[in-house]
């Protein structure tokens, strides 16, 4: 990503189809495809089988919701404010309704109008990840308000800061595929949304088991998949950085995945499918800031050091602190995009032997670009933080953000959307 | 004539029906319960969270009989029900007053 926009400052854009590159074009294309995949119907399965009965169509409708609700505003100016040249954090308006993006027009080597919709994809899984924050208590008109403004007020200026030309990206931050823009801002949000909101009535008291592990499972099976294009399609090209991001992406979801379930065999005795499975998506959301930058050892270390961290801090969040970020958001996507933006200073390097990756740029050090990546997580942790919960505030002041006790009794799918996601 | 409600362990149903079957009992109703006696729950473990379980999954077969029979369908039951651990289910028996088959009005021992 970071060498693309280098590429993408000297470039003309919209000038010459001439500079078109098939094979760049027909991988984004399909990454585009496979990042979509992973909201819809991914992630809205795996979150929808560890909800209740009761909330699992609330669930798949507010994933499909966010999906229709992003993709617009991405359309009138989520892209203009996260990808137009502005200032160091925040861009301009110039693209409002993309306005002078053509079928000609280009962004590097592939069609803009290309990059504008692999980028919206991204968009749209950015906050359908932050509902496993507040499920199964949220009002449906408070979670689509609060998507759309936070999508406005959040995810497209901290694109801009890392991505779009903004100052993150030009201190020399390293995120690859998001795990800054994408993980540190969902985990943080579902974070502060679950305390705002509350907890569910009876949470730790009462058992809420998952109501369906194998549509969870299902569900986490197409995330690994989809994946693929997340992390292999943010190189903006049919390449050899590609390649070796998804080969680094893959070797950490499967020790991810390994490491969770002997962890859990270990500490509790049984290897669960849900540990298995959140190992994977830890190990997924891990490497995602440094799949394009480490090597395939580093990928494995990135994988197992994911699950080890997030598992503990699950336990940490909802046991301990008793925080019912309801589907573990905050310590699976949080957690990990901050464990990976820090590992990756580190695996990045070229002087590392076997564990060796792509190189760091020049006059960085692992130290140095420590540094940076800490600030990047400060920066964007606290501008999040504060942020989200200004949103929630005034979402609150105009629909209010929790359903009725009773209404949570009975489960949204009947309260909210008078459906049923079962009539068995 | 009586009337025989027997919460079973689930896959213990089949054996339980052929049972019946084999000794003329001519209709059953099965029901999927959910409860707790002695056996009381589990556990099941998701992300570190140990959930106690208290309802277990259980059968509920419900029987209409002839008295003269009654004895040999506890014994058909006990027979294969029991697996000798907590949790394979009792069985209640209480007095049937009347019985109507629908189709054609039969009723009593002509309704079995």
């Amino acid at each position: 990503m970071k060498k693309l926009l280098t590429l993408l400052a000297l470039m003309p854009m919209g000038v010459f189809a001439e500079g078109l590159d098939g094979a760049n074009t027909s991988w984004i294309l399909t990454s585009t495809a496979l990042v979509l995949f992973m909201t819809l119907p991914g992630l809205a399965l795996f979150y929808g089988g560890l909800v209740r009965s009761k909330n699992i169509l609330s669930i798949l409708m507010q994933c499909f919701s966010i999906a229709g609700i992003v993709s617009v505003l991405w359309l009138v100016v989520g892209y203009s404010i996260a990808f137009s040249d502005g200032n160091a954090y925040f861009g301009s308006l110039s693209k409002f309704m993309l306005s002078g993006i053509s079928e000609d027009s280009l962004s590097g080597d592939i069609p803009e109008s290309l990059f504008a919709l692999f980028q919206m994809t991204f968009a749209i899984i950015t906050p359908a990840l932050i509902i496993g924050g507040f499920a199964e208590r949220m009002k449906f008109s408070a979670v689509l308000l609060f998507s759309a403004i936070w999508l406005i007020v959040v995810y497209a200026p901290v694109t801009h800061w890392v991505w779009g030309g903004g100052w993150l990206g030009e201190m020399g931050l390293l995120d690859f595929a998001g795990g800054i823009v994408v993980h540190v801002t969902a985990g943080v949000a579902a974070l502060v949304a679950a305390i705002v909101i509350g907890p569910r009535n009876g949470f730790l008291s009462r058992p809420m088991p998952p109501h369906n592990m194998t549509m969870t499972i299902t569900g986490a099976a197409m995330l690994w998949v989809g994946w693929f294009g997340f992390n292999g399609g943010s190189a903006l090209a049919a390449n050899g950085d590609a390649a070796m991001a998804m080969l680094v992406t893959h070797i950490s979801a499967a020790a991810g995945a390994m490491t969770w379930m002997f962890y859990e065999w270990v500490k509790y005795g049984k290897p669960t499918a849900l540990g298995a499975v959140t190992g994977m998506v830890a190990g997924l959301g891990t490497i995602t800031p440094a799949s394009g930058f480490v090597g395939p050892a580093g990928g494995l270390v990135i994988g197992i050091v994911a699950s080890i961290v997030c598992f503990n801090a699950v336990i940490l969040i909802k046991q301990k602190w008793k925080i019912d970020d309801s589907l573990d958001v905050f310590p699976v996507h949080g957690v990990g995009g901050i464990i990976g933006t820090l590992m990756v200073a580190v695996f990045a390097s070229n002087e590392l032997g076997i564990f060796s990756g792509q190189g760091l740029a020049e006059g960085m050090t692992i130290m140095s670009q420590l540094k940076v990546q800490a600030i990047g997580i400060i920066a964007t942790f606290v501008y999040t933080g504060v942020a989200t919960y200004i949103i929630l505030k005034v979402v609150g002041m105009i629909t209010g953000l929790r359903v009725s006790a009773e209404e949570e009794q009975q489960g949204l799918d009947i309260t909210s959307h008078e459906e049923k996601g079962y009539d068995l | 004539m009586k009337f025989v409600t027997a919460i079973l362990r689930p896959h213990k149903l089949d054996d339980v029906r052929e049972a019946l079957s084999e000794m003329g009992v001519s209709g059953i109703t099965v029901t999927e319960v959910k409860g707790f006696g002695r056996q009381k729950g589990h556990t099941e473990l998701y992300r570190g969270a140990e959930y106690q379980i208290d309802f277990l999954p259980k059968i509920k077969l419900e029987i209409a009989i002839s008295a003269s029979k009654l004895d040999a369908v506890i014994e058909a039951i006990r027979n294969v029900a029991n697996s000798g651990k907590v949790g394979d289910g009792k069985i209640f028996v209480s007095n049937l007053d009347k019985v109507v088959r629908i189709r054609t009005g039969e009723t009593d021992q002509d309704a079995l």
